[in-house]
């Protein structure tokens, strides 16, 4: 490992013992995707031989990758942690879904609303997320210990100063305090590091044949039966591969051949375009993920 | 040559931080396509620079940082060149940011100080230029921005570098490079540019490329603080930390401190193996040879170079919120991976940012710079923050807000704890308030029903609880129900009330603590024969005036009614006489003055006596 990786590790790994020592509740967030892999790594690594002393959180909307769910419940059982999977399911039962909802109601419900309800439940006081500083501009702004008040909104004027590696975590009750330990890698270190590290991740991160169908100029996969299709619209196969992973008919798929982790740390070296491009929710407007982040999104 | 540079933009508001720093990275080619568009969209929309690109977008992410085009917080951004790789943190000028931007140099080794050529140094650039050197960082570069609105004239520029070149040499830095640039034309940014013939010296993002931004350090034996202990199973007990200085291996003996144990490194556990050895910077568990004690907030040292141990220190603090840092407040102090109380006992001076003279202060208000001297609740290990950074940082948080209120380097210690915490003392009532760090009292509070006893007491009790002092309240809620709960309310059950309740503020006092006591005791003998049971001053009786017509209109519970009704018997002011105290410590009006007006009378008459006490002795 060059020695720029192992100092990121380092601080990621000093982050999360911070973070449970300074902890009542701690939980961590598992979205099953590149970066909740790399971190699932960092925190068995900061706490071996014990297993991480806190469970993981998945908030499942349904509307996730099949091959997701299936890889989600064997890590789990492989890494000897608690998993915690939570559901909207009074939205569900209302008929909230991702194809006649507008993403930003969707993602509000399903997403937002649902974490939300999951901490409440828990009672958690402190959560670790895998979000990175590089990811999106308002991202760019975290602290790596940031501040939430009641109700779990993000407000970034009030963020606690945060200087050298010291963290202070003090809340009331109903206030929340979120942990960053990804915050200064880069999407190229994370694959740079799978590699290293040989971390296992979801293969729809590879390139192969998939069925898609073309929407608003993206690959959009078919991957259950759920999909709705246009008239006319039938899918093809191609070789693509997802740069990140989230609701199917939410995260649009690249056309890329790279089928090692190799050849994906060489495209994401002469990457255009940012991973988030493939996100529909990041391009609803303007600031929207600043917007969904004071809401209480991760 | 290092292969990362961590540097912070900082300066004056509105010359050109953030534009530099997008230009930075649009000139690196480290701007996605989908940004790019974005960023296009966005200048059209809050641009300063009409339909052409405003590159500080690309940096200013939050919605408030666009609307009113300034930052407000800091922003990490990551780049790179064939040469180098770049974590940049871009600061807000603004002075109500400042520890934002104290949160960007604490972590950073190169500062780029942007000066507006058109308006020369302001308070802020000296503000500043300040606040990087004291948090360490040694390589400034003055990036001398707008020069196009002074037509590159290259007197300007010299100007303000003369101007400046004292204050460098003064702030110690050991680099400091000038560069005349233009971040909105991008000149000098990434190439030299036509635009300034005369200037010699190199493009910014190649000197960022060559820079040597190492700083001396000196070589420090190994030094961890634990962050937690993990005991998984019986048989397994690691001690979790970052190194901080040096180096470790099995076999090497190692210190603890506090404690002073000294013992052997039995292994260091790495991912599913044993390492052979580990070093400063490395995230580790390690395995001691024998039983020793040790917890988060104790550091592992080399037993042939241990730390030192303290519990009075002289540091530099910046004071980072509105709540004004006094002497003879209390804070938490977040120190490596200890926490303590700490007061500060003294602020010894505050840093005029301009000129770096010392200016004597009672208070250090928001972004001020000073000089304190700090007293902690028990001895904590440490390193000067010249030595060891890691070991010499520290936070000063409230104890009722949780605020971040101070940022602070331990300078060096003013005596050494250790000699006198290892002496055998005798645990009497000295010991016991020289540990708290205060003076216990006896606070009497008398009054009628309803004349504002509790109302003041409880204020008062928060107020001296935010100064960290220790407290207790003795009222008729807490004593009536238990202790007490076999009296009623003759004339000779409530002269046991009152008799009882002084040999438990005795007893209080005895254990260190700032006692308050709030009952009616109408009687003046009763209130006498409690002051004889203390030591001379350590009985305050505060008499709470309040005229029997206002006590009775209050009425909160209904009890002056009922009195004149003739339900309750007894009743002090209706059928049972108040005696007035002849000479009270404090005498309070709540008629004419507000009840925080009254606490801080009260507190105000703490202090002083705290103060003559001092000059006594
Ligand atoms: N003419 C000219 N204008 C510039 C130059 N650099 C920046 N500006 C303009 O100066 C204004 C302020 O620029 P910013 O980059 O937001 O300044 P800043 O230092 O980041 O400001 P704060 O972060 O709020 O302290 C904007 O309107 C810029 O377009 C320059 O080289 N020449
Ligand atoms: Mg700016």
């Amino acid at each position: 490992m060059s020695g720029y990786l192992a100092s990121l590790e380092a601080e990621s790994i000093e982050i999360l013992r911070e973070a449970v020592a300074l902890a009542e509740k701690p939980v961590m967030m598992y979205s099953i995707g590149k970066d909740s892999s790399v971190m699932l790594h960092l925190a068995r690594k900061a706490f071996w031989p014990a297993p991480p002393p806190f469970p993981l959180l998945h908030v499942d909307t349904t509307w996730k990758f099949r091959e997701m769910i299936e890889f989600r419940n064997r890590i789990a059982r492989e890494c000897g942690m608690k998993l915690l999977v939570h559901t909207n399911h009074k939205r569900k039962a209302e008929g909230v879904n991702p194809f006649t909802y507008d993403s930003d109601t969707y993602t509000g419900l399903m997403k937002t609303e649902a974490l939300k309800q999951a901490l409440d439940e828990g009672q958690f006081d402190l959560i670790i997320g895998g979000a990175r500083r590089d990811e999106e501009k308002s991202r760019a702004k975290e602290r790596i210990f940031s501040f939430r008040s009641p109700g779990h909104r993000w407000d970034p004027k009030l963020q606690r100063p945060e200087l050298w590696n010291i963290y202070n975590a003090r809340i009331h009750p109903g206030e929340s305090i979120r942990v960053f330990p990804l915050s200064n890698w880069t999407e190229a270190d994370i694959w740079q590091y799978i590699a290293d590290e040989n971390i296992e991740i979801v293969k729809l991160y590879f390139a192969a044949m998939r069925p898609v169908v073309r929407r608003s100029n993206q690959w959009i996969m078919v991957d259950d039966e759920r999909m709705p299709l246009d008239p006319g619209e039938v899918p093809e196969m191609r070789m693509v591969r997802f740069r990140t992973l989230g609701c199917y008919p939410l995260t649009a798929a690249i056309e890329s051949t790279a089928t090692t982790i190799a050849e994906i740390v060489e495209e994401t070296q002469t990457a255009r375009t940012s991973e988030r491009q493939g996100r529909l929710i990041d391009h609803d407007q303007a600031g929207s993920m600043e917007k969904k982040k004071v809401e209480g999104y991760f | 040559m290092q292969d990362v540079l961590r540097f912070i933009t900082c300066g004056s508001v509105d010359d050109g931080k953030s534009t530099l720093i997008g230009r930075l990275l649009w000139e690196s080619k480290q701007v996605f396509e989908d940004h790019l568009s974005a960023l296009e969209r966005d200048s059209t929309r809050y641009g300063t620079q009409g339909d052409a690109i405003d590159f500080a977008l690309l940096v200013d992410g939050l919605q408030s940082e666009r609307e009113q085009s300034i930052t407000i917080d800091v922003a990490y951004r990551f780049f790179a060149t064939p040469r180098r790789r770049f974590i940049v943190a871009d600061t807000p000028g603004h002075e109500q940011y400042t520890r934002n931007m104290a949160t960007g140099a604490s972590t950073s080794e190169l500062a780029v100080l942007v000066v507006n050529a058109g308006k020369g140094l302001m308070v802020q650039t000296h503000r500043h230029a300040r606040i990087v050197s004291l948090l360490g960082i040694r390589h400034l570069v003055m990036a001398i921005n707008k020069m196009d609105l002074v037509e590159w004239d290259e007197e300007v520029f010299e100007k303000i570098v003369e101007e400046f070149r004292p204050v460098a040499h003064q702030l110690g830095f050991q680099s400091f490079q000038p560069i005349p640039v233009s971040a909105l034309n991008g000149d000098n940014i990434t190439e030299r540019s036509e635009a300034a013939p005369w200037y010699k010296g190199p493009a910014l993002l190649r000197y960022l490329e060559e820079v040597d931004a190492t700083t001396d350090v000196p070589d420090l034996k190994f030094r961890m603080a634990v962050q937690l202990v993990n005991r998984p199973t019986h048989d397994f007990r690691g001690y979790c930390g970052r190194i901080a200085s040096g180096a470790a291996k099995p076999g090497d003996r190692v210190r603890v401190v506090p404690g002073g144990q000294e013992t052997k490194i039995r292994s260091i556990v790495g991912w599913q193996k044993e390492l052979p050895s580990a070093a400063a910077g490395e995230s580790i568990t390690l395995c001691l040879a024998d039983e020793v004690d040790v917890s988060r907030g104790s550091v592992l040292v080399s037993a042939a170079d241990p730390v030192d141990l303290s519990d009075q220190f002289e540091a530099r603090v910046i004071c980072l919120s509105g709540h004004h840092l006094v002497a003879g407040r209390s804070y938490l102090m977040n120190l490596h991976t200890s926490q303590a109380v700490a007061t500060i006992t003294a602020i010894k001076h505050r840093v005029d940012v301009r000129t770096g003279s010392h200016e004597a202060a009672r208070a250090l208000e928001m972004n001020d710079i000073g000089v304190v001297n700090l007293s902690t609740d028990r001895p904590v290990p440490f390193e000067p923050y010249e030595r060891c950074r890691r070991l010499g940082s520290f936070i000063l948080v409230d104890r009722i807000t949780n605020e971040t209120v101070g940022a602070g380097m331990i300078d060096f210690s003013l005596r050494r704890a250790a000699n006198i915490h290892w002496q055998h003392v005798d645990i009497d009532k000295q010991a016991r308030a020289r540990q708290k760090l205060q003076q216990p009292v006896c606070l009497w509070f008398t009054g009628l029903s309803a004349s504002g006893k509790s109302t003041i007491a409880n204020l008062l009790e928060k107020r001296l609880f935010a100064a960290g002092k220790h407290t207790y309240m003795l009222d008729g809620d807490n004593v009536r129900h238990g202790l007490n709960r076999d009296l009623g309310f003759t004339e000779a059950d409530r002269a046991e009330n009152i008799r009882r309740v002084t040999e438990v503020a005795k007893l209080l006092v005895d254990a260190g603590l700032v006692t308050i006591v709030s009952f009616i005791s109408p009687y003046r003998a009763e209130r006498e024969l409690a002051r004889s049971r203390f030591e001379a001053g350590e009985f305050i009786e505060v008499f709470v005036d309040t005229p029997l017509a206002i006590c009775e209109q209050r009425d909160p519970k209904g009890l002056y009614a009922k009195a004149r009704r003739g339900e309750l018997r007894n009743f002090t002011g209706i059928d049972s006489g108040y005696e007035p105290p002849v000479a009270p410590e404090i005498h309070l009006h709540t008629d004419s003055e507000s009840v925080e007006q009254c606490v801080d009378r009260i507190l105000h008459f703490l202090e002083q006596g705290i103060r003559e006490k001092g000059k006594e002795q």
